[in-house]
This record gives structure tokens, C-alpha cells and sequence, in this order.
């Protein structure tokens, strides 16, 4: 593991201020805000670590513009059907891996272990995924936002269904 | 009142009345296994481009039963049980690698690629003493073998010598289907997931044999008109009931149509827009107008085409009320760089999280949990008649019908 460039490690606690901002959004119903951490030109996908390992490219939900985002949870609140479900995020330090990358000055790539608890209209909890967030974080009007996160689940297998991001 | 269970009967011949108990009764699944799963069947096991050298395994199921799919060295795929003639282990831990032979890590008795007993471990004993009996014949064991036939990419397996060719067993209707999306296309895997339905494995297959649903239940679809009944298109169902095919044409002469506003479904919202609409943006690759293409093989698999986003399914039956979908998103080895990026856009509609397929994924447990205390009560298959032929509507229940007609037909014998 190459260490950390030293010069985008100063970022490490706004990354994680990001992460626990994200979790409260999502975790509090608040799916109008999930969109607006991201960057205006961004990726988002879903995979699992087997398909990352081998370099397969499909996700569970794959978006690659703003909009897609929001057309996400417009379908979750206006087409989709699925039992009310709730997520709990427990969501590990960001590890600071060196700086985004292309030609942005200010930002870090970071990776960051996560839990999702999910909680049924019955009482159900279950733990639901587990893995790692594979992050380009940007500064975007003065803010950091995903420009991309990765979200690689360590297991392939969904229970039911996806319907809330992770 | 006695002790003993109700009767487990069928109301009758007619295909239009489905009794409960068939997706809870635990003897009746394992009857399925037996009559249907190593029944005079085919089941899909592999991609072919998953086994490109000899020595390409994949493990997969048929049934309950695991197996292993592998490319010999003649170049042919051999497919047998992935389960040790000794004492019952299975032989390959890993979903695919490749290997020169099988070895099974209990006691290390050994399988070449057509899953012969080549190999056992201390056979002569040691030092002159244990081992084996010389009587002992290492080629009258080994993990039960399967047939294998090849189709447009696709991998089938049957345990049974009586299962006709694969071809005679999905006439030409379904053959043409099948050809129309994989014929002469060397396929690309973009990725593979699994999901864990709470549900009995034919809710399932019924669901996707379900035409009248789709627009119904999945809100998108009728929404986007990626599919609506007032659509152009139909179900095409096999003269013997087992497979189907259902399609949509893309026409704009039912853009206006009212028919939906008239029945006050959910599912018609006018004000519904996309703020990204390049998800949607499809290229008729086929060249027929056919936006949507849902393909099932008798029992268990599923080819997909809806718009530019492709992939097949694979049912794998876990015990009466839950079930696996096995999930393979592909593509083709010559797509371009902007289909490639379509498909991968487009796979949001399907799959676990899909816009349109997401709801697929928890209605066969709502039927599973509201039908829990009704075993001796039926369910209604009676949309568009009491027949299982094609028809060139989808406002029917034809090929969930034909499902069945298959279904006794295996079962009853």
C-alpha cells in the first residue's frame, strides 16, 4: 500500500464530516439532499468487491450525471414500490489516499469502510451491506463534494431488494 | 378430525385456478426437484464465454443440485455434480476458476473434466496394509453426469437421457427469440449479482411470464412508456406451454392514449420527467422496433433485452419459500464504446435496485406471506381467457397458463 500523500491529508476530517453528513441525509429520510453531495460531473455506482476484482463494470445502480441522482430518488418517492425500509449507516475513518487525480488542485481520493443496518416497517433489522466507499472528493464552491464514490460491497448477494442508496 | 394433512389436489383441469399449497407444501418441492429439476429438462448452467480454454469451470446449480460446468481439453463443456463419489463433499469450493482436474479437499480423490473418479488417495493403503479393495472399480463411481448442449452462447444441462434436443425442447418460435438477441454475438459479461427472494421459485417465473403486470406494478415502465398494454406487441407461448417470449414494438400512436387515465391506475403520472432522459436513449440494435424482449426457458431461465440493457437470469430454487435470482448483465465483445456505456446506464432499469425490476423482487413475498394461511385456497389466472397460446395482446395471463399446463405435465406425469 503506497502511503498517503502527505499534502492531501489536511482534508482527512472534512472527509469525514462528509461521510457522517451523507449517512444523516440518507438515515434521516432526507433523499432530496443525497444529490447534493455530489459534484456536478460525477460517478456513482454500486458493485460488489468480486465484480471490482475482476474488473467487471456493471453496477446495481450506476449514474454518472447529477441528474441521474435525483432521478434516483424521484422514482424511490414517485414510481417504486417497496415496503418502508429504513437505513442506518455506521460509517468508519476515511483512510486518505493521495490526491483525486486530473487536473483538480484542491480534493483527495479516500477510502472508508461502511455498515448499513436496515430496519423494516415490521421491526426487522437486519445487516444489510457492508464494504467500502472508493472516493475522489472535490472542492466544488467552496465545499468538498464526490466527484466519484465507488461503493463496493463486500458480498454480491442482496436481500429483496435495493432500493435506498447506500 | 384427523391428524392427517388436506388433500393436496388440483381444482379440476383448468389452468386458471392455482392452489397455494403448490409454493408452500415441502413434499411437493422435493417432487419438483425429482420430476422437474433431474426431470426430463433443460436447465441454464453457464455462458459460454465464461469457459473459453480447457480447464474453465464455473459452479452453479440445477435445482438444488450444485454442479460444475467445465471445457475439457476436446474442446466440448462437460457438466456433472459437484459432489465427491466417497463421501459427498463438494468437489470445486470457488464460483469459476480453471483447473487440470478436480481434486476434492476431504481425502483428495480426484476427477478429470467429464467428471470421471481418476484418482484415489493411499488406493494401495500403506506400507501394504489399508487402502481400497481390489474389487473396488473407480469408473463404476462418480458424481452423476449431466448432458450439456450449447445455444447461441447459452450453456443447458439435464440430468435426463429422455429430455429431447434442446432445439426440439424450445421449437422454432423460441429459437428464433433467442437467435434474435445472441445469434452470431460473442457475448461480454459486465457483471453478475445475486439476489435473495423471500419467496417459492415459480412465484417468481410466473412473475416474469407475467404480461399483464409489468405496467401495472412497475410504475416506471408505464410512466417512461417503455412498456404499456395499449403498446404494440404480444406473448408468444410454446405450443407445449413451457417457454415464452413477450414483446413491445415502439409505435408513438399511443402516446395520448387514454386508456390508462380511464382505469385510475398509479401508474399513469403525466407531470413524471427525468431531469437526465439519456438513460432512455436507445438504439434499435436489433433493427426491429422491438424495445423490449422478455424470453423464458422451462423452468428456470430468463434472457432479457429491454431497450439496450441485456441480461439472463437464472432461478435457483432454495427450499419452498426462497429462492436465488442469479443475475449476468452482458454485452457483446464488438459493442462500441457508446453502447458499452448505454448498457451500463441502462442496467439502472433492471436488476435488484432496477427501476423496473425492483418491485419483482418483493411481490412474490407478499404473495408468499398474504397466501400463508390459505394453502387450500387458489389463485386467479384467468386474464385473456383459459388458454396458453400466443396472443398479440399482453392484457392476458396466456403464458402463466402455459407455465402451468408445463408445470402438470412434468408433475402429473
Amino acid at each position: 500500500m503506497a502511503p498517503a500523500d502527505p499534502t492531501a491529508l489536511h482534508l482527512q476530517p472534512q472527509v469525514a464530516q462528509l461521510n457522517a453528513d451523507y449517512a444523516r441525509a440518507i438515515d434521516d429520510d432526507r433523499l432530496e439532499d443525497w444529490p447534493e453531495f455530489f459534484a456536478e460531473e460525477c460517478l456513482y455506482t454500486i458493485t460488489s468487491a468480486d465484480n471490482h476484482r475482476q474488473g467487471l463494470p456493471a453496477g446495481l445502480m450506476w449514474a454518472d450525471s447529477k441528474g441521474m441522482l435525483r432521478d434516483r430518488v424521484a422514482a424511490l418517492r414517485e414510481a417504486n414500490i417497496y415496503e418502508r425500509q429504513s437505513y442506518r449507516h455506521v460509517i468508519g475513518q476515511p483512510a486518505i489516499l493521495g490526491k483525486p487525480g486530473g487536473e483538480t488542485a484542491d480534493g483527495a481520493r479516500a477510502e472508508t469502510p461502511f455498515l448499513v443496518v436496515r430496519i423494516m416497517r415490521d421491526g426487522r433489522m437486519d445487516l444489510f451491506a457492508t464494504g467500502r466507499y472508493l472516493d475522489a472528493v472535490v472542492m466544488e464552491a467552496g465545499a468538498l463534494r464526490f466527484r466519484e464514490r465507488i461503493v463496493v460491497c463486500d458480498s454480491s448477494r442482496v436481500d429483496t431488494l435495493l432500493a435506498i442508496p447506500l | 378430525m384427523g391428524a392427517t394433512d388436506p388433500a393436496r389436489a388440483w381444482p379440476g383441469a383448468t389452468l386458471t385456478r392455482v392452489p397455494f399449497w403448490l409454493y408452500q407444501d415441502e413434499a411437493n418441492y422435493h417432487a419438483e426437484l425429482r420430476r422437474i429439476f433431474e426431470g426430463p429438462t433443460w436447465s441454464f448452467v453457464s455462458l459460454e464465454s465464461d469457459l473459453t480454454r480447457p480447464g474453465d469451470f464455473r459452479t452453479t446449480f440445477v435445482g438444488e443440485m450444485p454442479v460444475i460446468v467445465v471445457r475439457a481439453e476436446d474442446g466440448a463443456i462437460r457438466a456433472f455434480e459437484n459432489r465427491c463419489a466417497h463421501r459427498g463433499a463438494l468437489i470445486a469450493l470457488d464460483d469459476c476458476g480453471s483447473a487440470k482436474n478436480f481434486q476434492c479437499v476431504y481425502h483428495a480423490w480426484t476427477y478429470d473434466h467429464e467428471g470421471n473418479l481418476t484418482g484415489i488417495a493411499f488406493e494401495k493403503g500403506s506400507n501394504g496394509r489399508g487402502g481400497m479393495p481390489p474389487s473396488f472399480s473407480k469408473a463404476a463411481h462418480g458424481p452423476r453426469k449431466l448432458r450439456t448442449a450449447t445455444l447461441h452462447g447459452l450453456v443447458f444441462a439435464s440430468l435426463s437421457r429422455e429430455a429431447p434436443p434442446i432445439e426440439e425442447y424450445l421449437g422454432e418460435a423460441i429459437l428464433g427469440r433467442i437467435a434474435r438477441v445472441l445469434g452470431g454475438r460473442r457475448v461480454r459479461v459486465l457483471g453478475r449479482f445475486v439476489q435473495a427472494l423471500p419467496n417459492n421459485w415459480k412465484l417468481y417465473v410466473e412473475n416474469v411470464k407475467d404480461t399483464y403486470h409489468a405496467s401495472l406494478l412497475h410504475a416506471f415502465f408505464g410512466t417512461f412508456r417503455i412498456t404499456r398494454l395499449t403498446q404494440g406487441g404480444g406473448v408468444l407461448v410454446s405450443p407445449d406451454g413451457a417457454h415464452h417470449a413477450s414483446y413491445t414494438i415502439d409505435r408513438a400512436d399511443d402516446r395520448s392514449s387514454a386508456a390508462y387515465r380511464e382505469q385510475g391506475i398509479r401508474s399513469e403520472r403525466q407531470d413524471y420527467k427525468l431531469a437526465d432522459p439519456s438513460l432512455l436513449e436507445s438504439v434499435n440494435e436489433f433493427g426491429d422496433d422491438i424495445r423490449l424482449q422478455i424470453l423464458t426457458v422451462f423452468p428456470t431461465f430468463v434472457l432479457q433485452q429491454i431497450q439496450n440493457c441485456l441480461a439472463v437470469r437464472q432461478v435457483v430454487p432454495k427450499g419452498p419459500g426462497a429462492m436465488e435470482l442469479h443475475w449476468t448483465y452482458i454485452g457483446f465483445e464488438d459493442d462500441t464504446p457508446e453502447m458499452h456505456r448505454r448498457r451500463l446506464k441502462q442496467l439502472n432499469l433492471v436488476g435488484p435496485a432496477g427501476y423496473v425490476s425492483m418491485e419483482d423482487g418483493c411481490v412474490g413475498g407478499f404473495v408468499q406471506r398474504g397466501a400463508a394461511a390459505a394453502s387450500d385456497e387458489v389463485s386467479i389466472v384467468n386474464m385473456g381467457g383459459e388458454g396458453a397460446e400466443s396472443d398479440d395482446t399482453r392484457a392476458t395471463e396466456a403464458s402463466v397458463r402455459g407455465f402451468w399446463k408445463a408445470y402438470r405435465r412434468y408433475m402429473d406425469g
